[in-house]
């Protein structure tokens, strides 16, 4: 947020509802595709995008202007992001369609057969969710271990930590199935 | 040792080619299908009322005082 719009956080710190709907108007963009690449579904990136924004408004009053309005909008929309995906049950996490998007064209390397792919996503759907999160935003989305800290909550160190970890809680999930990556 | 971190970082890697593979990047210019502003507020307008503590407290302690001087009831009726 650039300069310029101190003003306006700074009204929005006081509950001012009109620079709430700026701010809103500015960031939602950003804030909806920042828990989209967590929870890989446009229609409930949407609604968590609205509950993050809710959970911005009733926290106005501990805003911190200093630390920069979309660092603190983007760990808030993460613990949503996290709520949900802790909330869903693994089995039922990939639907037909969602399925289909990470089959069918989506893989960025053609030599992978699409049972693999579609056994990897699956795998990918059962790790824990503080896992999956850290996976997917440093691995898939090759987001900066520095932002990830930052949205988790977390120290630079454990983001590495907790990749690490998923990518050998998928190779064990893999290998259970009999691929042998 | 050094054979064996070897290893694991090329299993890593390879686990990594794997999930890149399995679950797409998301476009950079994703956006929402609608505005999710009347959302907000439609969220913003189911946000239960809340009531402080120390009215819950203040209710319940004239409750108490009811109950122990109920003569007391018509005079409190009568400052209000």
């Amino acid at each position: 947020m650039p300069e310029s719009s101190k003003n306006v956080l700074d009204r929005f710190r006081q509950g001012d509802a009109d620079a709430f709907e700026e701010i809103f108007r500015e960031q939602q963009t950003t804030v909806y595709r920042w828990i989209l690449r967590i929870v890989r579904d446009k229609g409930t990136a949407e609604d968590l995008t609205v509950e993050t924004f809710w959970r911005i408004y009733r926290a106005h009053a501990r805003f911190d202007p200093a630390r920069g309005f979309e660092p603190w909008a983007r760990q808030i929309a993460t613990h949503v992001a996290l709520d949900w995906l802790r909330a869903r049950k693994p089995e039922s996490e990939i639907t037909p369609a969602v399925e289909a998007t990470l089959t069918a064209a989506g893989g960025s390397d053609p030599g992978v057969q699409a049972e693999i792919r579609t056994k990897t996503a699956e795998a990918f759907t059962r790790l824990p969710a503080k896992l999956r999160a850290a996976a997917v935003l440093a691995v898939v989305e090759e987001q900066p271990h520095k932002v990830i800290a930052g949205s988790l909550g977390i120290s630079v160190t454990a983001v590495k930590l907790r990749v690490f970890r998923a990518l050998r809680l998928l190779r064990k999930d893999l290998e259970h199935q009999g691929i042998r990556p | 040792m050094t054979e064996m971190n070897h290893n694991l970082n090329k299993e890593s890697e390879r686990i990594k080619e794997l999930l890149k593979a399995a679950v797409p990047r998301i476009a950079e210019d994703a956006e929402p299908s609608r505005d999710l502003w009347p959302d907000v507020l439609r969220r913003l307008d189911r946000e239960p009322v809340k009531v402080p503590w120390f009215d819950w407290a203040l209710v319940g302690g004239l409750v108490v005082l009811a109950a122990a001087f109920p003569t007391a009831i018509p005079v409190f009726l009568y400052y209000l």
